[in-house]
C-alpha cells in the first residue's frame, strides 16, 4: 500500500484558539499515525508540536484523539483506517493544550501525589520479606499494567464534559487506587477517601475507559466497580453497617 | 512552560468528530430495552394465558395469587381493592426488574441510551449539569446488593418451576407421570441463563470473595470468587441472554397457551 493520503491535524495559534490544518501526504504499508505526524512534521510543517517517546505503545505520551477516538498514535496502523477520507488527529479533549497536538497533563500528577500511598504490614519473616499467593497478587497486577497515556482520563466524559477535575480522580486514579487498596500487603484504608475526596460517585459506569485503554485493564469491571462495592459496603449499606457493630 | 487553555471543539450535544457508527450501540440498547420493558408490561396486565400443563410463565413465577392450579394461595384474596389491576405478575415482577435495572452494566447502558449521559464515548452531552450516582436520586443505586438477594431467591424457585414442569397430567387417567417437553427446555434454558446472569453479577463477585483482599487464604471464598468472575467476565452477555430468554419462555406459554403453538413433547 503506497498512496497519498489527507490528514487534518489540530493546529494552536498564538491567541489560544486553534483549528485544523490539513495535510497531503504519501504513506507507505506498516505506517503508524505517528509515522505520518513525523513525515509532516519533516517536510512540510518543522513547527508541528507532538509528544512521544517509545513508539512501542509501552511510554503513553502519544495520546491523541484520531477521527474523534481517543488512542496512541503509534499503535493506529493506517490499515484500520479509511484513508478515503481525511484523518482527523487532536489533542485530548479533557486536559489543556500546550501547542498543537501536545497537552498539559501535568493534573494527573498532582492527583497521583495526593493518593494514600502504599502502607505494608509489618515483614512476615524475619529477613523483612512477606508472603502472598500467587492468585492474590495476579488481582492487582492486571492494574500494574497502566501506561500512564491517560486515554482514560480523556474519555470519561465526567472530565471531559464536566470538568470535574477538582472533586473527581478520574479512571487512571480508581486502577491506581484498586491497586494500592487490594493489595495483599496494604494497611491503608481509603475507602473514606474513595467516597468524599476522590469522587468515586461520579462515575456512572459507561466503560468509555476500558475501550479505550490501550493496555485492556478491565479498568470499570476490576477497578471501579470493586472499589464502588466497597464504599457501599461501608456508607450505604445498614445490613454491613450493623454486623460490623456486633464484629 | 505557558499552558495555553484552548476550547477545542463545540462541546453541544452530539458533537464529535468520531466517524463510526458510534450511535449504533446505544439506539440498539435503547430499542432493545424498549421492546422489553413494553412487552413485560402488557404481558403483566394480560393475567391470562400465563400457565400451560405443568408449565408457568417466568413473568408469573411464583403465582401468589390467582386463578392457575400454580397458584400458592389460591385466588385473588378479596383484601386487594376491586379497582386496582390485578395479576400475579404485578405482585412479583418488580423484584427482578429493580435487579435488572440497577444492575451495573445495564445502568451504564441506559445512562447512555436513554439518558445520553453520554450519548457515546468523546461524544457531547445535552446537560452541563452533572451528579452522578454521588447524590440523589442515583445514589440509590446503591441498593442492588438487596435485589440481588431476592433474584437469588427467584432462581431457586424458576428452579422448582422447570422440576414441576416435568410432571405431565394425563388428561384421560388423571395420572400425573414424568414427561419433558419443549416448554420443559424453554423454561430450564431460561433459569440457567438467568443463574449465569445473577451468579456473575458484580455485587455478587464482591460479596463472595472480592471484598477480601486476600481470597486465597478462604478456600470457599476463592472457589465462588474465581467462578463468579468467570461469569461477570461475560455479563453483558449474559444480561441480554436472560432478558431474550424470560421474555421467550412468556411467549412460549402464552402462545401454547392459546392454541397458536403447538408444544412438542420429547419424552
Amino acid at each position: 500500500m503506497i498512496g497519498e493520503a489527507t490528514f487534518k491535524i489540530w493546529r494552536t495559534h498564538p491567541g489560544g484558539d486553534g483549528t485544523f490544518q490539513t495535510f497531503h501526504t504519501t504513506v507507505s504499508e506498516g505506517m503508524v499515525v505517528l509515522d505520518v505526524v513525523h513525515r509532516i512534521q519533516a517536510e512540510q510543517a518543522p513547527d508541528l508540536a507532538v509528544r512521544w517517546n517509545c513508539k512501542a505503545g509501552k511510554c503513553g505520551s502519544c495520546s491523541a484523539e484520531i477521527n474523534g477516538n481517543p488512542r496512541l498514535m503509534c499503535m493506529t496502523r493506517l490499515d484500520d483506517l479509511n484513508l478515503w477520507e481525511p484523518v482527523t488527529v487532536e489533542p485530548m479533549r479533557a486536559f489543556p493544550s500546550v501547542k498543537d497536538l501536545v497537552t498539559d497533563v501535568s493534573w494527573n500528577f498532582r492527583v497521583k501525589k495526593e493518593i494514600t500511598k502504599f502502607t505494608p504490614r509489618t515483614p512476615d519473616a524475619p529477613d523483612g520479606t512477606w508472603r502472598m499467593a500467587q492468585r492474590d497478587a495476579d488481582r492487582v497486577q492486571e492494574f500494574r499494567k497502566c501506561i500512564e497515556c491517560f486515554l482514560c482520563q480523556d474519555v470519561c466524559h465526567v472530565l471531559r464534559d464536566h470538568g470535574k477535575h477538582d472533586e473527581f480522580i478520574g479512571p487512571r486514579f480508581f486502577v491506581y487506587t484498586a491497586n494500592l487498596e487490594m493489595n495483599p500487603l496494604d494497611t491503608a484504608d481509603r475507602v473514606p477517601d474513595l467516597k468524599e475526596r476522590y469522587g468515586i460517585g461520579y462515575c456512572n459506569i459507561t466503560k468509555c475507559c476500558t475501550k479505550v485503554c490501550p493496555e485492556h485493564i478491565h479498568i470499570t469491571d476490576n477497578a471501579i466497580i470493586p472499589l464502588k462495592e466497597r464504599v457501599v459496603t461501608r456508607y450505604y449499606d445498614p445490613v454491613s453497617r450493623l454486623l460490623r457493630v456486633f464484629r | 512552560m505557558d499552558v495555553i487553555p484552548v476550547q477545542i471543539a463545540s462541546r453541544g450535544f452530539g458533537s464529535t468528530t468520531r466517524r463510526d457508527y458510534w450511535w449504533a450501540a446505544p439506539l440498539a440498547v435503547f430499542v432493545g430495552l424498549t421492546l422489553f420493558i413494553v412487552y413485560a408490561t402488557w404481558a403483566a396486565f394480560q393475567n391470562a394465558h400465563y400457565t400451560y400443563g405443568p408449565y408457568l410463565s417466568p413473568f408469573y413465577a411464583p403465582e401468589l395469587w390467582g386463578d392457575s392450579p400454580h397458584a400458592w394461595f389460591g385466588p385473588k384474596p378479596a383484601w386487594i381493592p376491586a379497582g386496582i389491576p390485578f395479576s400475579p405478575a404485578l405482585l412479583i415482577l418488580p423484584f427482578p426488574g429493580l435487579f435488572r435495572v440497577t444492575c451495573y452494566y445495564y445502568r451504564g447502558a441506559y445512562y447512555k441510551s436513554f439518558w445520553a449521559d453520554p450519548p457515546g464515548c468523546a461524544v457531547g452531552e445535552p446537560r452541563s449539569s452533572y451528579w452522578g450516582e454521588r447524590s440523589f436520586p442515583l445514589v440509590v443505586q446503591n441498593v442492588h446488593r438487596y435485589f440481588m438477594w431476592i433474584a437469588v431467591i427467584f432462581l431457586f424457585l424458576l428452579s422448582w418451576d422447570v422440576w414441576l414442569a416435568l410432571w405431565f397430567r394425563d388428561e384421560a387417567t388423571g395420572a400425573t407421570r414424568f414427561g419433558i417437553g419443549l416448554g420443559t427446555i424453554v423454561l430450564a434454558v431460561n433459569v440457567v441463563l438467568l443463574s449465569c446472569y445473577t451468579l456473575g453479577c458484580h455485587v455478587m463477585r464482591h460479596i463472595v470473595g472480592g471484598a477480601h483482599d486476600e481470597v486465597s487464604t478462604r478456600p470457599v471464598c476463592d472457589r465462588a470468587y474465581a467462578c463468579s468472575s468467570s461469569l461477570n467476565y461475560r455479563h453483558q452477555l449474559f444480561a441480554w441472554l436472560s432478558l431474550c430468554s424470560v421474555a421467550f419462555a412468556d411467549i412460549y406459554v402464552r402462545l401454547c397457551s392459546m392454541g397458536i403453538w403447538t408444544d412438542l413433547r420429547i419424552l
